[in-house]
């Protein structure tokens, strides 16, 4: 099934992208050429400065490479395209406070679509539309600071989804969130990604949500280090941790029954394939 | 207790000046304080007491909210008073002790400035009492939007006040957590001598300011990425709605007006 994914047209390209930061001696990003697919999940992994953030950045133009180009949805890249395309690639940043600018649940929906001039009848339906999609919308005139991080995280969804766009970035989107909360915002990004075929960007430094990817790019020093399905970068054991990465806890446990000569029947295993792999072990012999 | 100062000031409730539109009420308000000085006999200024109650009782504002907004004001009203007692020196003598003297329009012009005091603190306060902050920041854009002309920039200074309401909140769960932080460590914040208290303010600004700071250039990006260019070409999702009753306010302030003009001596 994931197979399918590689036939798919790509929606956004980078092409020997390299970008360094005013005032910084190493490149951020060096040479880094990749393809994203229409309808892909993607997660972009690697530890604190390994570049993920950065390509975030440069993908909805709040920061321009120095050299290559980048492509999103057939569009180039540049100063002028960039209000275009920031009305295709919709972001989620990282802390709930900070992205919430309206002064209730449905001023911040809106907000994205005021600044694109959507007329205001439209604009009423693609609020209450957007946040009935991420079940908020029984709190249209509540405000921030009465709503916990992982509804305001559902609230910034729903504000990018009001603008109707073909990718999503979620920038480290689960980092500041509780167990509870980062559940809620991963359920919501799948099922709207089904519903309306989008492409998630998900950039991250948690395996675990990355494990539930279609393709996996690690990043190391400003370079894509590895890019493959969750089983192959996950089949990569010390090498990922190496890169200052933490392996998800049902791999790490794979691989202790693995040294104990238990054989499982693949390497790369989620928290539920493996308790059910072990309920059922002892039937298989 | 800044959240109880600044946003618990609105009381939410059903009532005619509630539904009002903020413009009406901003300009009802600016005109108040203007002709509220064309009274100068008891008869005009029991006029405008009857308009004053009349608009408190249709806003059905527990009196206890009025009280507790006058309360800070009241010994100003009270200064007042006495300061025109004591020295102004017209009219016939009504009594001598001393060196205290009191005259008769001392007390007249007492009783008149210090009522004029009291009626300008009832109806501004009626206006955020009645009205949300954010409801009056969009009343000020709109009424403000002439000067764009002069190159005023009202869009940014209504985003501005928007954005500040919106963080107070926010900024004062922030200051809650450092203070406890702090206190942790040992920072005495309620106790010991004053010096020693201004002093302990210090580790609660500092991380306060820097983390301001990180939140506002994490809010552009953010405001960027959704698009945000400034004020032009930007649709407003909020509507203000002019009604019937914000012109039959209008026209009642202008009665009174007219008979403020008739009846001043």
């Amino acid at each position: 099934m994931r197979g399918e994914v590689f036939m798919r047209e790509s929606i956004v390209s980078l092409k020997n992208v390299s970008f360094q930061y005013e005032n910084q001696g190493r490149n951020a990003l060096q040479n880094v050429s990749f393809d994203i697919f229409d309808g892909e999940w993607l997660a972009i992994v690697g530890h604190n400065g390994s570049g993920k953030s950065t390509m975030a950045k440069l993908l909805n133009g709040l920061q321009f490479p120095q050299q290559g180009e980048i492509m999103v949805c057939g569009i180039r890249l540049n100063e002028e395209s960039i209000w275009e395309i920031r009305k295709k690639l919709g972001m989620v940043f990282q802390n709930p406070d900070n992205q919430f600018v309206g002064t209730t649940v449905q001023d911040d929906v809106a907000f994205g679509l005021e600044n694109h001039g959507t007329p205001r009848d439209d604009m009423i339906l693609r609020v209450e539309d957007s946040l009935k999609k991420v079940k908020m919308d029984h709190f249209l005139n509540q405000e921030p600071h009465h709503l916990s991080g992982g509804q305001k995280q559902r609230v910034a969804i729903a504000g990018v989804l009001a603008l109707r766009p073909s990718i999503i970035i979620l920038d480290e989107a689960t980092s500041m969130l509780d167990p509870k909360g980062r559940g809620e915002v991963l359920e919501t990004v799948r099922a709207l990604k089904d519903e309306k075929s989008l492409t998630v960007i998900s950039i991250t430094h948690d395996l675990e949500e990355a494990a539930k990817a279609d393709r996996i790019i690690v990043m190391n020093q400003g370079e894509v280090y590895r890019e493959g399905t969750p089983e192959d970068i996950f089949s990569m054991d010390d090498e990922l941790v190496q890169l200052g990465l933490d392996i998800p806890f049902s791999i790490k446990m794979s691989n202790a029954f693995r040294q104990k000569g238990i054989d499982l029947s693949k390497h790369y295993l989620s928290e539920e394939e493996l308790v059910n792999e072990l309920w059922t072990y002892r039937s298989k012999i | 207790m800044m959240e109880k100062m600044i946003i618990g000031r609105y009381v939410p409730a059903e009532s005619l000046i509630h539904r009002m539109d903020p413009r009406s009420k901003l300009i009802i308000i600016f005109l108040f304080v203007c002709i509220i000085f064309l009274a100068n006999n008891m008869l005009t200024y029991v006029l405008i007491g009857i308009y004053t109650f009349l608009m408190l009782g249709l806003s059905r504002i527990p009196f206890r909210f009025l009280y507790a907004g006058l309360k800070p004001v009241l010994w100003l009203v009270l200064f007042t008073l006495l300061l025109q007692v004591f020295f102004t020196k017209d009219g016939s003598l009504l009594y001598e002790l001393g060196p205290i003297k009191i005259y008769e329009e001392g007390v007249r012009q007492g009783i008149f400035i210090s009522m004029r005091f009291f009626f300008l603190i009832l109806m501004t306060s009626l206006l955020t009492l009645t009205t949300t902050p954010i409801e009056i920041t969009d009343g000020l854009e709109t009424l403000l939007n002439p000067l764009k002309k002069v190159r005023f920039p009202v869009h940014e200074m209504a985003l501005m006040m928007s954005i500040s309401l919106r963080f107070i909140p926010t900024l004062m769960q922030e200051t809650d957590k450092i203070m406890k932080a702090q206190i942790a460590r040992g920072v005495e914040f309620s106790s010991g001598p004053v010096k020693e208290r201004i002093k302990a303010v210090i580790p609660l600004l500092i991380p306060l300011f820097v983390s301001s700071f990180k939140r506002a250039e994490e809010l552009a990006i953010a405001m960027e990425a959704r698009g945000y260019r400034g004020g032009e070409g930007r649709t407003k999702y909020r509507l203000l709605r002019w009604k019937l009753a914000d012109t039959m306010q209008l026209l009642i302030l202008a009665i009174l007006t007219i008979l403020l003009i008739l009846l001043r001596s």
